[in-house]
């Protein structure tokens, strides 16, 4: 156990470096640093200024030392720019270049600023992953459930009336995309367009949610996105369900004469919830998606909105902290369904 | 011309009708759902004469009751979409026209269901879809948008007007509402209203079918080509080749789409080129596929085998080189009559492909995986067989099973990836009239109007509930054999 856990997390940091120097060099390419040094410089910049105000920054540098400095595991430039000025990584503005500490990357905890918001990287993604966390939780805490009774309801009676009707919805619910199933659910909760309203039920912006979330501003976002995610995880529980209920220790519960609701809650839920777990866990990366498109749609300003504001600027350290959160999300939640798996499995924990 | 109102005059002793027969259904599926998890379950009772009875009681009754209010339902359905093709225009509103600007899907629609039952015996898989409704219903809402989507791609057929024109004074206006006089169109209404822009909704949303059609299932095909040939050799070969193509495969899975999306489908990005590069690599794989498919196959004899390969791999490579080739990007090296066409959206259709071929390379991989120790394959091996061979003639027919049933959901699956391209505004025009720019379009204005977002959405959503269902039908038939 200990050595396949400490296997993984290998593997997880190689796929963690990989895919943050492939977003490094993607963000660093020729044209999206010329876009980077005409944004912040000055829009009409000859093509020889430009070349010296992204020598002057370190941009010029290959892109393994870039990647290095910004890693934390090599020094950061102190360049003495065309212009007189010297510039380093490290220092902050206002700074003296000497008292600048050598090293600042990741590793050193200095996740650099963003060029759009003018703020600390970390910052800016301390405050807006709350904000997601936030939206995040009340999802689990309608999907998971909500999920689990469906699967549960009709994987118990394959074939019965119930099982035919539930999968249908959750086969509905799968082919929704949130920016589908969020204009319908707009359409039909926030505006007059299906139902003459009094009052309209549900606000079709979440951006007061932000500060004060309520069931009026929260609902449509946390219910646009838990609505995907149900669907694929009924349909997981109702098979692992469906595949216990025809196990021979059913039969054998039911031929002692256990009520079907006892077989049901003590000797089959326990077993058909294992599968659903892993599952739940590798929802996650689904959510992330999700979350970008609901919080775009609802003007929510959270980890999603930061993602696309980001990588719609080129805001180039603001796009890897983003990055290097998200695909972390990711490797962790693979890691723990991975070793959830395993310990919720006798057969394998055992063997 | 007056508006269209939603169902005419019909509407106006149809509707009533229509509602309560769908309250009722409603309340006896409600009733039935209820009754399901209480009343004693229908049961057949033998008599003694010989006879079987059916003991239903109250569950027995609500069941026959909503069988029969169903068939009310459709029906009535029926009578609105198919009375306007016999009463003159305007009398069953705006879903009287647009039913019968689906003229030509409904009669296609029709025969090919038509001739399908009537041999479903001697289809194969496809004849056995035939049997199961839920197969039939995908079926029918797959094939209504592909139709769709041919009459208005091949023949301008359905769109009643430009999709491009704006015609002024129709800004964002209401389903039905009239065109002024001497606008260029086939119809003097905007059926489903105007837009932003003032253009009409329908005709969007039916011309958009024609890109998802064409471009979904054709990337789908592409991811399916570059994930079997490399899970096939991954799965049957093991080691190390599997641990690095299997890394590869996990990398790019943990990436987050809509992050990758919007790092590789940006103007800058297509600047240096590497989507041109990525196609290059991508596009590579069906002719490799197509290349070792025939060549393991026929290599025994020669002469067959060089007789079928070279024009093979002669047209491929065409098309091949043509496809990668592009004005205005860096690969550019076709003299111009060599060059078939120009794919202005490369990079959205590099990004899909490259976002779903590790899925299917998985699915793949474990297929092989499984399949690799069965005795056909061994027996192979004992007659000596290639390693391709065994690959691509015993292991990928005997996959394909759960293979065609992932296909239907990958082009689903497709079709909500280029949505959410569409949807933020990346790699497309803001001018296209595909489903996600569209409801992109819409959602700005979505809470003072909600028409121009409604259509669109509504479409992709029954597209792709269209293949989830065709493929669960399929799922259900080919595991009854």
């Amino acid at each position: 156990m200990g050595l396949f856990i400490l296997r993984r997390l290998g593997v997880m940091i190689l796929t963690a470096l990989c895919l943050t120097f492939i977003v490094f060099w993607l963000t660093n390419l020729g044209p999206n640093l010329e876009k980077l040094a005409k944004t912040q410089g000055n829009a009409r910049m000859s093509d020889d200024a430009v070349v010296s105000w992204l020598a002057n920054r370190g941009y010029s540098q290959p892109l393994p030392v870039k990647y290095g400095q910004w890693l934390g595991v090599l020094p950061g430039y102190v360049i003495e720019g065309t212009d007189g000025e010297v510039r380093a990584r490290c220092a902050t503005p206002g700074q003296p270049i000497e008292e600048a500490s050598s090293f600042c990357g990741i590793l050193q905890g200095d996740w650099g600023s963003s060029t759009v918001f003018k703020d600390e990287v970390s910052t800016i993604v301390g405050t807006r992953l709350g904000l997601t966390g936030k939206l995040m939780l009340a999802v689990m805490l309608v999907m998971v459930p909500g999920a689990l009774i469906i699967g549960v309801l009709a994987g118990m009676r394959e074939g019965s009336r119930t099982d035919r009707s539930l999968s249908t919805v959750s086969i509905v619910t799968t082919a929704t995309p949130e920016y589908v199933s969020g204009v319908i659910l707009i359409a039909a909760l926030a505006t007059k367009a299906f139902i003459e309203w009094d009052t309209i039920p549900f606000k079709g912006t979440a951006t007061a949610a932000m500060d004060d979330a309520n069931f009026e501003n929260f609902f449509l976002p946390v219910i646009t996105i838990a609505l995907y995610g149900m669907g694929y995880i009924a349909r997981m529980t109702r098979a692992s369900m469906t595949e216990v209920m025809t196990a021979q220790y059913i039969r054998t519960a039911r031929l002692k004469g256990v009520s079907f609701p006892k077989i049901v809650l003590k000797h089959a839920l326990r077993n058909a919830l294992i599968a659903p777990f892993t599952v739940i866990m590798l929802q996650f990366p689904w959510l992330l998606n999700g979350v970008v498109i609901v919080e775009t749609l609802f003007n929510y300003k959270g980890f999603g909105w930061v993602l696309v504001q980001a990588a719609g600027n080129n805001d180039i350290e603001l796009l890897l902290g983003v990055s290097i959160v998200s695909v972390f999300v990711v490797l962790v939640t693979q890691l723990i369904s991975d070793i959830g798996y395993v310990f919720l499995n006798p057969r394998i924990r055992i063997s | 011309m007056e508006p269209l109102t939603w169902t005419g005059a019909v509407g106006a002793f149809l509707n009533p009708i229509f509602v309560i027969v769908v309250g009722l259904f409603v309340i006896a599926l409600i009733a039935q759902l209820l009754l399901g998890f209480f009343a004693p379950a229908v049961t057949l009772q033998a008599n003694p004469d010989g006879t079987l009875a059916r003991r239903g009681g109250a569950l027995g009754a609500t069941e026959t009751a909503s069988k029969y209010l169903f068939l009310a339902v459709i029906a009535l359905i029926l009578v609105y979409l198919i009375a306007p093709m016999i009463l003159p225009y305007g009398m069953v509103g705006i879903v009287g026209e647009i039913s019968q600007r689906f003229l030509p899907v409904w009669i296609a629609l029709i025969i090919t269901f038509a001739v399908s039952i009537i041999y479903k015996r001697k289809l194969g898989l496809y004849g056995k879809l035939f049997d199961s409704t839920v197969g039939m219903i995908g079926f029918g809402i797959v094939m209504f948008w592909v139709f769709t989507a041919f009459f208005v791609g091949a023949f301008d057929w359905i769109a009643t007007h430009d999709y491009l024109t704006q015609v002024s004074g129709l800004k964002n206006k209401t389903p039905g509402v009239a065109v002024p006089e001497g606008t260029v169109g086939d119809i003097p209404h905007y059926l489903l209203g105007g837009d932003n822009l003032a253009r009409d909704i329908f005709s969007r949303v039916v011309s958009g079918s024609t890109f998802v059609i064409a471009i979904a299932p054709l990337a789908t095909i592409f991811a399916f080509m570059v994930g079997i040939t490399l899970g096939l050799p991954a799965g049957y070969y093991g080691g190390l080749l599997d641990t690095v193509l299997s890394f590869l495969a996990n990398l790019i899975l943990a990436f987050p789409v809509i992050l990758l999306f919007y790092l590789l489908v940006t103007p800058e990005i297509v600047l240096t080129g590497i989507p041109s590069y990525m196609a290059a690599v991508l596009f590579v794989f069906p002719i490799i596929f197509f290349g070792v498919l025939l060549n393991s196959r026929y290599y025994t004899q020669p002469q067959k085998r060089t007789a079928i390969l070279v024009p093979v791999l002669g047209i491929l490579g065409w098309l091949y080189l043509s496809v990668i080739n592009q004005k205005g990007t860096v690969i550019n090296f076709l003299p111009e009559w060599m060059d078939l066409f120009d794919i202005t959206i490369l990079v959205v259709f590099v990004s899909v492909v490259f976002v779903n071929a590790p899925t299917v390379f998985r699915i793949v991989r474990g297929l092989t995986l499984d399949l690799r120790t069965r005795d056909y394959v061994a027996a192979a091996q004992t007659r000596g067989e290639g390693a391709w061979y065994i690959m691509l003639w015993e292991i990928l027919p005997n996959a394909r099973g759960p293979l065609i049933v992932d296909f239907c959901l990958r082009i689903g699956y497709t079709t909500i990836l280029l949505g959410t391209l569409g949807f933020f505004g990346l790699g497309l025009s803001s001018e296209s009239p595909d489903w996600g720019s569209t409801i992109n379009e819409g959602r700005k204005l979505l809470l003072i109007y909600a028409h121009p977002a409604l259509p669109p959405a509504v479409a992709l959503l029954s597209l792709v509930l269209g293949l989830n269902l065709l493929a669960d039908g399929l799922r259900e038939e080919s595991l009854k054999d």
